[in-house]
């Protein structure tokens, strides 16, 4: 480009008046309350309908507790998950997808070691159909053996194309150095294993495990919530038995220690994972927990976005969040960065994970992450689907709408000397653990002169 | 929801504006979508719109470095940035309490962004990350995006790396980010939404409170990217070091959305018989009858339905064992395109795109974010904002013909093929 005609980048950043003042907030409404119905049907079924009327639609999530023990179970679970939306005595794949479409519908299935989760969104006023799919599913999958066998294929071939992702390692490797060999730890089956599985045995598992007792389903939309649990209750009817959904056993609490690398031969890209034990929504100390990790590295204008990214340019993106469980939570840090400076960035990593303890958050800090935490859970449940999502998640670890509700005001009331108290327990370095994945033969050397980090 | 209602006004320096008030959230979304994306960057400046998107974050007159994201987040919201081929656009979502803070926010740095080399210095950096994390360490990275258009295309805006080579994003300068900025970011070449919890008076008068001063500027002459269909079959080989299995990407032409709006839409309801749901032609022979392919999809435009102007890409895209050829799999494609050509779609087929679609898109604007993008989308592509919410009535008008002429135009001799052999041979 020639320069002739246009201004410099130092004219551009300047006018005559000079800098203007930041304009204050306004006075902000509530969201208003949505009428809501929370019951448990006869079957064991938990049902949450609520009405929110912004667009015809209405959202569905249904949850299972789907935990197993056996060597097979993960295989298992996986073929089941995919073939249960596509044959009943009634209906096979293609007339599935046709009864939706008609009425605006998607229904899919995945699962994980914790649960079985069914979700999907229609035109309001076609609620009837959607459940009507739903419920000839959980009563009536047949697994037709031609439909096992073809997406049995497909599941070894994603499988092989998951494991070459660089996130999906990383989260393997990580999950395998803080669980051992929990059942949690096992997010995908061995292509193997998948061969190993036969329809007898999927339809078994349906049979003993796609249960009502101690499940979760949601409905958020443009619905008479009373209408709507009455139209669940009759689409269901079927959906009986007098045993319990499996849940998950309880996960151990992580125990700290050094963070382990992993080597991916000619990687340009290393991912950084650490993990700590951390505290469940229930728990008194959680909103303070939560602002401390949102100065940490749960948003943008965190310490360690600032630092690595904003700063230093190790990386793209810079992120430490939650992974709640039943019964049990832990923090996450993560990362992406170049060879070159991984051992920088994770050097970075460690020194703001010990600067929160050291130098916590100030006032000002701590009031922007409140104001982050509130006003981001207002807009991420300002949606059918942003609100069915987080009534899910909440009601599988047996939270209801009124957490949602006063979470608020929760935050609202943390001070700056909770959210210090909450980083020096639950920040501290000496608490963490973790792995980084990446070519060893150029990441070795600096690790192991920086300690704390065992070789391959 | 009936369509909102919109409102729109040009300040007297150029700025387009489109008010969409719906007051069922207490939340407001914010966007300027800017009429230049990689399309425009220079040659020997591969990767420098998208570089630019993020030099826009960086601090403005009366912002220091990094105020912009605390500024957003202290006041509840959430923020981002996109670059596309022929926009880039900036976007805030919060609480409505904040909308003068975010009318600020943007009408600062559309008046007087603050370039520095330190920051340039610093975003070349993570914008290498990013194209390492997206592209460089990944399989399937830019697949089909960046290594289709060069087999389809032959001029440099149509078939260049829009994420840019290392190299030349490392060359930037100072000057060409000046350059950039007054050539293509006056007001007069921008559209301001404003969507969600707001009074039409009140919002009206800040955005000319805040945006009314902003200079005007010359708005650039738009370029015509126009260029011939291809002649013959176009083929190349893309080398994916990570792909644990082969992949297909076939690149077709499609009509011009500016002068045969129609005919464009015929094409996004073949690519939903093709491949939308399992009920639809290419999921029920290719995925599961036959089978060839793991997965396949179509979709008309390169990043979506009408978020381009013209040309614009009708792709086919499919992961396949390694026992399936490629010419078998262009065989049964061009067999299903054969057949629609002669018949066109059933009846019940059109119904169910129809049906979809409607409920797509009000899933679609039921989120804030996505509602604001769409309606300023459409007015800086399209010159209508109202299209976002016609869409499914339009779509539901296409008929069997239209769709049949739509598949007839889908040439084997008048296409680009691209392979992506599995890396190291056959797993």
């Amino acid at each position: 480009m020639t320069t002739t005609s246009y201004r410099t980048a130092e004219q551009i950043g300047h006018t005559e008046q000079g800098p203007r003042p930041l304009p204050a907030l306004g006075v902000q409404t509530a969201a208003s309350q949505p009428s809501l119905v929370d019951t448990v049907l006869p079957n064991g079924l938990r049902v949450i309908a609520v009405r929110k009327e912004s667009v015809p639609m209405v959202e569905l999530r249904l949850r299972i507790p789907f935990a197993g023990m056996d060597r097979l179970h993960a295989a298992r679970a996986e073929v089941l998950a995919n073939v249960l939306l596509t044959g009943t005595e009634r209906r096979d794949r293609a007339q599935f997808d046709t009864d939706l479409a008609a009425v605006g519908g998607d229904l899919s299935s995945v699962v994980d070691p914790e649960r079985l989760s069914i979700g999907g969104s229609a035109l309001a006023s076609g609620m009837d159909v959607l459940l009507d799919v739903l419920a000839d599913a959980l009563t009536g999958a047949v697994y037709r053996d031609e439909e096992v066998a073809r997406e049995s294929e497909r599941l070894v071939e994603r499988i092989t194309m998951a494991r070459s992702q660089p996130s999906v390692i990383a989260r393997e490797a990580l999950q395998k150095h803080r669980y051992g060999d929990h059942p949690f730890t096992k997010e995908m089956p061995e292509a193997a294993e998948i061969g190993e599985v036969t329809p007898e045995q999927v339809r078994a598992l349906h049979k003993a495990a796609v249960l009502p007792r101690g499940a979760l389903l949601v409905l958020v939309g443009d619905i008479d919530p009373d209408g709507a649990v009455a139209a669940v209750g009759g689409a269901l009817a079927g959906w009986q038995s007098d045993a319990s959904a499996v849940s998950l056993p309880k996960l151990p609490d992580l125990t700290p220690g050094d963070v382990r690398l992993v080597h991916r031969a000619g990687a340009v890209q290393s991912q950084i994972r650490l993990s700590a034990q951390a505290l469940p929504r229930t728990d008194p100390g959680y909103a303070a927990l939560q602002v401390a990790n949102l100065v940490f590295g749960g948003y943008f204008s965190s310490r360690l976005v600032e630092n690595i990214r904003e700063d230093k340019g190790y990386t793209y993106g810079a992120h430490s969040y939650f992974e709640f469980t039943k019964d049990n939570a832990t923090v996450l840090v993560e990362a992406d960065t170049a060879s070159g400076v991984t051992p920088a960035a994770f050097w970075e990593t460690r020194y703001e994970l010990g600067r929160l303890v050291l130098s916590p958050p100030s006032e000002s800090e701590v009031d922007n992450a409140r104001q982050y935490a509130i006003g981001s859970l207002l807009t991420s449940t300002s949606s059918q689907a942003g609100l069915c999502a987080t009534l899910v998640a909440l009601g599988a670890v047996g939270l209801s709408y009124e957490w949602l509700r006063d979470q608020p005001m929760r935050i609202a009331d943390v001070t700056a000397e909770q959210v210090a108290e909450a980083a020096e327990k639950h920040f501290a370095p000496s608490r963490f653990t973790g792995i980084v994945v990446g070519d060893a033969d150029v990441l070795a050397p600096q690790f192991r002169a920086i300690g704390g980090v065992v070789l391959p | 929801m009936a369509a909102p209602e919109l409102h729109r006004f040009t300040l007297p320096n150029g700025l387009r504006v489109v008010l969409a008030p719906d007051r069922t959230a207490p939340v407001v979304g914010v966007s300027v979508h800017y009429d230049v994306g990689f399309r425009s960057e220079p040659e020997g400046r591969t990767g420098f719109a998208h570089l630019f998107e993020h030099l826009m974050f960086q601090g403005s007159e009366s912002l220091e470095k990094l105020a912009h994201f605390r500024h957003v987040q202290s006041s509840g919201g959430t923020f981002n940035g996109s670059t596309h081929p022929d926009y880039t656009d900036y976007f805030e979502t919060l609480p409505s309490a904040a909308l003068e803070r975010a009318l600020f926010l943007e009408a600062d740095r559309m008046r007087a962004p603050r370039i520095t080399q330190e920051n340039l210095n610093n975003q070349i950096d993570v914008v290498k990350e990013e194209i390492r994390l997206r592209v460089l360490n990944t399989p399937y990275g830019g697949f089909p995006w960046i290594w289709l258009p060069p087999v389809l295309y032959s001029t440099f805006p149509n078939a260049h790396n829009g994420y840019g080579d290392f190299t030349e994003l490392e060359q930037a300068n100072l000057d060409d980010c000046a350059q950039f900025f007054d050539t293509y970011y006056a007001p007069g070449n921008a559209v301001l939404t404003v969507a969600g919890d707001f009074a039409l008076e009140q919002a009206t008068e800040l955005v000319n409170k805040h945006f009314g001063d902003v200079p005007t500027r010359p708005t650039p002459v738009r370029p015509s990217f126009a260029e011939p269909w291809p002649q013959g079959e176009q083929r190349a080989v893309h080398e994916d070091p990570h792909a644990p299995l082969p992949a297909l990407a076939v690149g077709y032409r499609l009509p011009d959305p500016g002068t045969d709006l129609d005919g464009y839409l015929a094409n996004v309801v073949l690519s939903a018989v093709l491949s939308d749901g399992d009920a639809s032609r290419l999921q029920q022979r290719m995925v599961h009858r036959e089978p060839l392919v793991t997965d396949i999809s179509v979709s008309a435009g390169l990043f979506g339905p009408l978020d381009a102007r013209d040309p614009d890409t009708f792709t086919v895209t499919a992961m396949h064992s390694p026992e399936v050829s490629e010419d078998r799999l262009l065989g049964v494609l061009d067999d299903e395109l054969e057949k629609l050509a002669a018949t066109g779609p059933q009846e019940d087929e059109l119904a169910r795109v129809a049906a979809r679609w409607a409920a797509a898109m009000h899933r679609d604007h039921d989120r804030i974010t996505s509602r604001t993008l769409s309606f300023g989308a459409s007015e800086l592509l399209h010159g209508r904002a109202e299209l976002a919410s016609e869409l499914p009535e339009r779509i539901r008008a296409v008929t069997t013909d239209q769709v049949a002429a739509a598949a007839k135009a889908l040439r084997p001799d008048s296409r680009a093929v691209l392979v992506v052999p599995a890396a190291g041979g056959n797993q």
